[in-house]
Order: C-alpha cells, then sequence, then structure tokens
C-alpha cells in the first residue's frame, strides 16, 4: 500500500516536472535524413502536417543524407533544450555516444521509420512499418482473391540484397505458402525502379508464352509495378486484369493506375510516422507512461474499391 | 572498290563473332528466343527487344566513341540523360509544344557537353575529372528541375519518342541506327574522323599541324552531350516520367564497356562507331539473356561480368599473338603462312 502510494506520488511529481512541456508548447526536434526519395519528402511533409495540428513547435534538420550532420542536429537540439527528439537514422551504427548525451540531458528519442544498432533504453521507442509483414499482407490479398484456381506468379524483387527486398519476398512467400495452387515462376531484381521493372517485365512476358501462362505480378515496390504495367500493355494484354498486379508503398502513381483498373491492390508503408510517435511522446511527457520499444505502423491495404481517385488527390500534395 | 567496307567488316569480325555466339546460347537457354511475332502494330520479340533495350545505351556510345578516340572520356552522360529527362518533363508538363520541348532538351545536353569540353580543350583539366564534375553534380541538377519527385506526362508526342514505332520498327531502334549512321558517314567521309584521330594519337602535334584541336575537342564532347540528351529523351518516354534519381544512373559505365567491347582502345587514336554499336548489342543481348534465363539475380552481376572478361581476354593483343602463333606454328603444312615472323606483326597491329 504504501509502496503504491509513493509510487503514485513519484509519477504525480514526474507528471509535474514534465508540466510545462504538455502537448500544446510542446517544443520538438526532428532530424530527417534528407531528401533521397518521394515517400521520404511525403514523411516530411507529413510530419510537419501533424506537428501544426497538435500545436507542437518543430525545429527541421535535414541532414542532406549525412550521420554527422544528423549528430551535429542532435547536439544544437539538446543545447536548445528540446522536449523531445525525433530522428530517422540515415545509417544504423555509430549513434551510441549521441543518444547518451540525449539520455543524460533527459530528453527522450523517438526512431523513425529505421532502426540503430544502440542498446534499446538509450531511445524512448521506435516507430517503423514491418517490412515482412507488408510482403504478407500482399500475399494474402492475392490468394484470397485468386481462390482455387491456379495461378503462376511473377516476382519483380528490389535491389538485390537489400532489406525491403529481402523481407518483402519471405512475407510473400509466408502467406502464399499452403496454398498450391499459387506457384511464384519467375523473380527478377527490378531494382526499384521504374526502367528495370518495365525491362524485366518484357522479358518476364517473352519467357513465359507472351505472357498467357502469368496470372499475377507481385512487385516489391510500385514505381516497379508502373513500369511493368506499361510492358503488358504493350505486349497487348490488360495489367489488373489479364495479369493481376499487387505491389507495395502506396505512392500516388499507382492510385492513377488502380482508377484505370490497371493495378489492383497496393500495401501502403505509412509515410505518417510522426503521428503515433507525438502519440507516445505525449503519452510519456504527460504521466511518464513508456511505450513499448517498437510501434508497428499500419500496412493497410488498398484495392480498387477504395476510390483511387480521391486518394491520389490527397497524396499527390504530400509531396512524393 | 569493297575495299574501305571490307576493311570494316574485318574489323569488327570478332565482334560480329562474339555477337552471334551470345545470340546462340540465349538461343539455347530460352527456347523461342529468335521468334519474331508482329503484334499492335509492331514487331515483337526478344531481338526486338534487345535492339529497344539497348538503345540509350547504343546512343551514349556513339558521342563516348567519339570522345574516347581523342583519348578523352566522358563521365557524365549517364547523369546528362538524367538532366535531359528532367528538362523534356519539365517543360511537357509546362505545356510547351513538343518541338519545343525536344529542341530545348537537345540543347542542354549539347550546353552539358560544351561544359565539360570547356574543361578539356581550354584549362586543360584532365578529361576523367572534367567530366566526372558533371556526373556528380548533374543528378543534383536534374533533382532540382524535377523538385525531388518522378515527374510524370502524358503528351502522345513525347511518349512516342521512347515506346512509339515506325514502320513496325520500335522508334529508339530507329534513332540509334540513324545517328550511327549519321554521324559515321559525317566522320568518315569527311576529314574530319582523321583529325579526331589524330588528337587521340598527339593532341600537341596535331595542333602544331595546324589542326584546331581546342574546337574539334568542344565540338566532340559537345556531340556526348547531344547523343546522352536523346538517351535521356528516350528513356524518360519509355517510362512516361523523368527519374533524376535512377535514370541512366551507371549507364556511363556501360557505354565505355560497349566502346571497349567493341574494339576501340581507350588510349584513342583509332574508332570504328559500327564496333560500338555492336558492343552495346552484345552488353544487352547478356543483359537479356540473364533476364530470360531465369537464374535468381544473385548471380546477374557475376554471370555478367564473367562473360564480359571472356569477350576481352578474346580480344585481347596477347590472344591474338597466341592465335597467330597456332595458326602458323612451324611444321605446319609450308603454304599456311608466309616466312615473315607474323605473331609480331599481328601483335602490333591489335595493340595500335
Amino acid at each position: 500500500m504504501k509502496i503504491l502510494k509513493t509510487l503514485a506520488g513519484a509519477v504525480a511529481l514526474a507528471g509535474l516536472m514534465a508540466g510545462p512541456a504538455l502537448a500544446a508548447d510542446m517544443t520538438v526536434g526532428f532530424s530527417q535524413i534528407g531528401s533521397e526519395s518521394g515517400w521520404r519528402a511525403a514523411e516530411t511533409t507529413l510530419t510537419k502536417e501533424q506537428a501544426e495540428k497538435r500545436g507542437i513547435d518543430l525545429k527541421f534538420a535535414d541532414a542532406q543524407q549525412k550521420q554527422e550532420n544528423q549528430i551535429k542536429a542532435i547536439r544544437s537540439f539538446i543545447a536548445q533544450g528540446v522536449d523531445a527528439i525525433l530522428l530517422a537514422p540515415v545509417v544504423a551504427t555509430g549513434w551510441d555516444q549521441v543518444l547518451e548525451e540525449a539520455k543524460d540531458a533527459e530528453i527522450p528519442v523517438v526512431l523513425l521509420d529505421r532502426q540503430v544498432d544502440s542498446s534499446d533504453d538509450l531511445y524512448l521507442t521506435a516507430v517503423g512499418s514491418d517490412l515482412e509483414h507488408e510482403g504478407e499482407v500482399a500475399g494474402e490479398w492475392l490468394v484470397k482473391e485468386v481462390g482455387d484456381k491456379d495461378c503462376n506468379i511473377v516476382e519483380l524483387q528490389g535491389t538485390t540484397g537489400s532489406s525491403p527486398a529481402i523481407k518483402r519476398k519471405a512475407g510473400f512467400e509466408k502467406a502464399i505458402s499452403g496454398h498450391d495452387n499459387l506457384k511464384i515462376v519467375r523473380s527478377q531484381t527490378g531494382d526499384f525502379t521504374r526502367t528495370k521493372g518495365k525491362e524485366v517485365m518484357e522479358s518476364f512476358l517473352k519467357a513465359e508464352n507472351g505472357g498467357k501462362n502469368i496470372c499475377a505480378l507481385y512487385a516489391h515496390n510500385d514505381d516497379m509495378a508502373v513500369g511493368a504495367i506499361q510492358a503488358i500493355k504493350e505486349a497487348g494484354l490488360k495489367p489488373g486484369s489479364d495479369i493481376l498486379v499487387v505491389s507495395i508503398d502506396a505512392v500516388p502513381d499507382i492510385f492513377l493506375a488502380m482508377q484505370n483498373g490497371e493495378a489492383n491492390a497496393t500495401v501502403e508503408l505509412t509515410p505518417n510516422m510522426a503521428g503515433p510517435a507525438f502519440d507516445a511522446l505525449d503519452a510519456y511527457l504527460k504521466d511518464g507512461t513508456k511505450p513499448e520499444k517498437f510501434i508497428q505502423t499500419e500496412s493497410k491495404l488498398y484495392t480498387q474499391s477504395d476510390d483511387p481517385k480521391s486518394i491520389y488527390e490527397e497524396k499527390k500534395n504530400q509531396g512524393y | 572498290m569493297t575495299g574501305p567496307g571490307l576493311s570494316t567488316f574485318r574489323r569488327i569480325l570478332p565482334q560480329l563473332v562474339a555477337l552471334v555466339v551470345i545470340l546462340a546460347l540465349n538461343t539455347a537457354i530460352a527456347p523461342g528466343f529468335l521468334d519474331i511475332a508482329y503484334a499492335n502494330g509492331r514487331l515483337y520479340g526478344s531481338l526486338i527487344d534487345i535492339l529497344n533495350r539497348g538503345a540509350p545505351v547504343a546512343l551514349l556510345a556513339i558521342g563516348m566513341t567519339l570522345v574516347i578516340a581523342t583519348r578523352g572520356i566522358d563521365l557524365s552522360v549517364g547523369a546528362v540523360m538524367a538532366i535531359a529527362g528532367a528538362v523534356a518533363a519539365a517543360l511537357i508538363t509546362s505545356d510547351h509544344s513538343l518541338a519545343v520541348t525536344v529542341l530545348a532538351t537537345l540543347g542542354v545536353g549539347i550546353l552539358c557537353g560544351l561544359w565539360n569540353g570547356a574543361l578539356v580543350a581550354f584549362l586543360g583539366i584532365q578529361p576523367i575529372i572534367a567530366t566526372l564534375i558533371l556526373m556528380v553534380a548533374g543528378r543534383g541538377i536534374a533533382q532540382l528541375v524535377t523538385e525531388g519527385v518522378i515527374l510524370t506526362f502524358n503528351d502522345p508526342g513525347l511518349i512516342f519518342i521512347g515506346s512509339g514505332s515506325l514502320a513496325s520498327v520500335p522508334f529508339p531502334v530507329i534513332l540509334w541506327v540513324f545517328l550511327g549512321i549519321v554521324v559515321s558517314l559525317l566522320f568518315r567521309s569527311t576529314a574530319l574522323g582523321l583529325l579526331v584521330e589524330a588528337i587521340g594519337i598527339n593532341r600537341r602535334a596535331s595542333s602544331l599541324a595546324g589542326i584546331g584541336t581546342s574546337a574539334l575537342l568542344l565540338a566532340v564532347y559537345a556531340a556526348s552531350g547531344l547523343c546522352a540528351a536523346v538517351a535521356g529523351i528516350v528513356a524518360a518516354a519509355d517510362i512516361r516520367g523523368a527519374d533524376a534519381n535512377n535514370a541512366g544512373l551507371w549507364l556511363e559505365l556501360d557505354a565505355i564497356l560497349a566502346v571497349v567491347v567493341g574494339g576501340n582502345s581507350l588510349m584513342g587514336g583509332r574508332f570504328s562507331i559500327a564496333g560500338s554499336l555492336i558492343g552495346a548489342m552484345i552488353i544487352q543481348s547478356v543483359n537479356t539473356g540473364i533476364l530470360l534465363a531465369g537464374f535468381p539475380p544473385e548471380f546477374n552481376l557475376v554471370i555478367k561480368a564473367a562473360i564480359i572478361v571472356v569477350i576481352l581476354v578474346v580480344q585481347s593483343p596477347a590472344s591474338h599473338t597466341l592465335f597467330a602463333y597456332f595458326k602458323h606454328r612451324p611444321g605446319r603444312a609450308p603454304d599456311a603462312a608466309p616466312a615473315t615472323p607474323p605473331a609480331r606483326e599481328t601483335g602490333k597491329e591489335a595493340a595500335r
């Protein structure tokens, strides 16, 4: 009983100390990697949007793909005495020192999208998506869509050896295992680009009897799918009906293709990593609630029935 | 007179043999490789794919051949492709006409080439360093033009350049064959080719002999920029979008490889555009063959490297000497060879 009271007192005290830092006037530093891709630009846009919506004063630092810039940014955030730091780490290693400095200053750090190799008591939590789960969601959609029919799948992999390529492949294979009517007949890398996606799809079509043997395409990202869709069209087949198309990322252009009936489904890698991060920070700064060490974002499935046109309009302005 | 034609044919014979061998390999691993059908108003088949997919590298190789003939090198062509694609997409999406878009894009390509040429010709910077500048900065420029996104367009005219077909042949194929013939004629039916080779052999001596080497160098790098711009338009039109991050990525290396596989020396002084174009087709045949074979993607680069090594070893002066030795081995039929030491002669010719 006494322990409980002490504990309650401690929590109240912590709450009191954190009092001035409540959401309304919270200052958060955000060290972003840079603008390496459309997705990251969208992540930056949404983080700023989320901060504005919650009345958070966001200090943004673009590291231009350099770790030393990120470390400098974090040190300057600490010097400015921010309430919390968001970090999208450009590499996994080399963060121990600066994370300890943040810890000593009692500033919670939340990792966005990517992980670090440091011990997990150096940061509050990490927000990210589960790459393997994304592949699974895509696979499950295809299993349901195809039913009992035989289906030969061709797969466009991401850059060979990259973790999205490995995990999205594994997740998809997990989802279709046990369904003997689904079979991956060809799998090649398309380097995550439209050009290679188109070129590789052309060769798949040639190798599989002009595409007549192919029932579905699984692409590790939307850009490769967009390229492949053009190859399918140029071969005189209808993407979306002759060959089903499922991919991952949910970039705006795939919604255009879905609207035209040329793509069937995409799994979203949400650029809104900041929303869950701010929620966790709010709870932590208010009453010290410690979040889980990994907050998994939702891998939402979009199909042609989800009004692709309005989603396209919405996503178009997020900086993809 | 069949003299010049015959000597060109002799010169590119090893490349032709290599190409035929690789095509034969492809036929062995992918049945139906040689099939060509007619569908949707254009020819359709793996061979057509090779001609079509090889277009960007073939276009780059034309310009690269000229640059390498002057003992230079142009590392910036991949980045210039990205810039050209970005400029074309930006202009067409802001409602400029197709003619304005294409001409302006080609102009930008020439400008990039002139920049490289000026660094080499007037400032005397080594070509590999001079063009490295634009190779690194070019993608940034392209990113600025596209504002960091894949800039998509729907203009049917521009798309035609990348995926249309003329007389049932894909348009990019027509482009590179046409450009190859025009440039070959321009350089071979005039003294231009000779002058370019003279710069490659000894720029100082050429200058002293009264050749306007600076102007020629400028022109050659500008031509390379122009070829890169054409390749950039083709690549962007093919996917209906300008991808500043990935368009033409590492293609400068493929173009250099095409020139070398085509039997040209990086030491300059001698060039064959036909050889380089066949080199580009050899590279693309290897790429397409790997895709058709269905190996796991982890092996792609290893297989490609192995094939290229074999081709280069067979072409090397050392193996020419070896062939010549076996051909004229003492003790063979006496009418097989003249008495002069042919091995050394052949070796010298190959090394030139």
